[in-house]
């Protein structure tokens, strides 16, 4: 508003500068990604072709689709078990994802902000190495650790514990310990960052008042680091819910996940209406997710800005 | 350490330190196990039989892997050097400034890949591509180096905003007021300051292009594998070592990357 008030030539001309110089990055956002969501908007309501691609014909089948399926026999509708089993086993890993790194990942950013401050940066290295560190490679590498042949069963085979190998490999559990590899990183580096804030005069505060170590860290250490924990959250929930590689590779095709049941309507179902409808489905949740983020995490952020 | 506890330490917190350093291992030892087996003479990946570089000689031999290298190495090139370039001038439009209409929208447009499901904007792309690669009937690699570009700019445009908005318009003021153009005064002033972040942003692109799946999975075109899709593939398959030996040599480039990254980032904050 500041920039009607004033309204002079020059702070017009910057604007209009700074508009040029954002256009390149802008358009090619739009264009190589905004822009093509559009069109999944309008393929969601179109019919299916018979090889692929879509026919130029509205149709609401893909939305309905994405719930029930038609009977093929007396053509009525049914709740598509097979859709809402994916739905369900997706929200499911991705939440138990959530919970496990933030379990594994809280007290490891605990321990790295509270270092001496010159080997925090090294310590934040050394977490996110593997994080830089190629996602097949990291999904691959807990692939041989839990195959038959793999390293844990030979392991145990040889110690005698068990006589035939456990079948890890395609199994939710597999998924659940993949995705939760692979994303530990990810809850990590924001809850670090909310803790290094962390003042802990305030919890030296809470021991003179004969707080427990209990007490401290639930009265007073997780409600200030908060924000860093929903967006830890935040940020293994999203990429976890439209998993693609750790339930292709680890759950073998067998154990579908959102994003392989989007990938099977653009292959072997050929079927790009539900196919479309079903992305713009993970994305809303994906979005309500954010919103929710945006809710819980601004308020207090503001509130250190004051 | 003992001594400590003889002190009362506020910070300490009962069994933190097992649990990361239990995280540490865990992290390590998956990765640790894929490079060491790189190495393993024999076929198996649970048994070790000596010390062999021949899955390295393999793979170097393996037409197929050299070609989808080349592939990614060209591609992730020139998406990370496109990507930041659009990120370093958008960087420069939207930092140092007092809010202007549209700067919020600039943001949410340009972090966007970011908020979106690989998943999503791999389809999204695949329809929009398929549509185009009929139209035109070019089926080149251009369509990769678009997808990616667009989804790197983000990642770019972070470490470059980071650092310019540490740096105050002192310096580019008083350039200005000895009469330099805006051109000389973003290549004397402004770059040579900036470059850190230039250079952070450009490799960041750079791995990230690398390590893509899912979006080039969905819009690459027949014999346009890239080592990662090339690696899908295998694994999907069944793996020989040679996928460990490209693995190892994967491995080898992120962390120098990384560390070149690290060490760059750590002098600017010693200046």
């Amino acid at each position: 508003m500041a920039g009607v008030v004033d309204g002079s030539r020059a702070r017009r001309r910057d604007i209009r500068k700074r508009w040029l110089l954002s256009s390149p990055a802008l358009i090619i956002v739009l264009a190589a990604a905004i822009g093509p969501l559009l069109v999944v908007v309008v393929y969601s309501f179109l019919t299916p072709g018979p090889y692929g691609d879509v026919l130029w014909k509205f149709s609401t089948e893909g939305w309905s689709n994405v719930l029930f399926e038609r009977d093929i026999f007396d053509n009525t509708l049914h709740l598509a078990t097979a859709n809402l089993t994916v739905f369900w086993r997706s929200v499911e890993l991705s939440m138990l994802t959530t919970l496990f790194t933030l379990v594994l990942g809280f007290p490891t950013a605990y321990f790295i902000a509270t270092r001496p401050a010159r080997w925090r940066d090294v310590w934040l290295f050394v977490v996110t190495i593997p994080f830089w560190t190629n996602l097949l490679i990291r999904t691959f590498a807990i692939e041989e650790l839990i195959r038959n042949q793999g390293i844990v069963n030979t392991l145990l085979i040889r110690f005698g514990l068990i006589q035939q190998p456990i079948q890890m490999m395609f199994t939710d559990f597999a998924i659940l310990l993949g995705m939760t590899y692979v994303y530990l990183p990810l809850m990590v580096l924001p809850i670090y960052a909310s803790l290094e804030k962390l003042d802990f005069r305030i919890v030296e505060a809470g021991y003179d008042l004969y707080a427990s170590r209990f007490a401290v860290l639930r009265r007073i250490v997780l409600p200030l680091v908060q924000p860093g924990l929903v967006a830890g959250s935040i940020l293994v929930f999203i990429p976890a819910l439209g998993a693609y590689v750790a339930p292709m590779v680890l759950g073998g095709g067998r154990k579908l996940m959102l994003g392989n049941l989007i990938d099977l309507q653009f292959g072997q179902a050929r079927n790009w209406p539900l196919g479309s409808a079903l992305s713009l489905t993970l994305m809303a949740v994906v979005t309500v997710a954010l919103l929710v983020y945006a809710r819980v995490a601004s308020p207090r952020q503001q509130h250190r800005y004051d | 350490m003992t001594d400590r506890r003889t002190r009362f330490d506020i910070r300490r917190q009962p069994g933190f330190g097992s649990v990361a350093w239990l995280c540490f291992v865990v992290l390590y030892l998956p990765i640790l196990i894929v490079v060491v087996y790189a190495f393993n003479a024999g076929r198996s990946v649970a048994t070790w039989q000596g010390f062999s570089l021949r899955w390295f000689v393999s793979a170097w031999h393996n037409q197929l892997i050299v070609e989808c290298s080349l592939r990614s190495l060209r591609i992730g090139s020139i998406a990370a050097v496109i990507s930041t370039i659009a990120a370093t001038m958008a960087a420069l439009a939207t930092t140092r400034t007092r809010p202007y209409p549209g700067l919020t929208l600039k943001y949410a447009i340009i972090n966007q890949p970011l908020m979106v499901p690989e998943i999503v904007t791999a389809v999204a792309l695949l329809i929009v591509f398929a549509r185009v690669k009929i139209w035109t009937g070019y089926t080149g690699l251009t369509y990769l180096v678009i997808a990616h570009t667009a989804f790197c700019i983000p990642f770019a445009y972070l470490p470059i905003r980071a650092r310019l908005e540490n740096m105050d318009r002192v310096l580019e003021t008083a350039a200005a007021d000895l009469y330099a153009s805006s051109w000389r005064v973003f290549r004397y002033v402004t770059f040579p300051r900036l470059w850190p972040g230039i250079l952070a942003g450009l490799m960041l692109a750079f791995v990230i292009s690398l390590d893509d799946v899912v979006i080039t999975q969905f819009v690459k075109s027949a014999g346009q594998d890239t080592l990662s899709t090339y690696m899908l593939g295998q694994l999907r398959r069944g793996v020989t070592p040679e996928v460990n030996a490209i693995s190892t040599i994967f491995v080898l480039i992120s962390i120098i990357v990384v560390v070149v990254f690290f060490i760059v980032n750590r002098k600017r904050s010693e200046q």
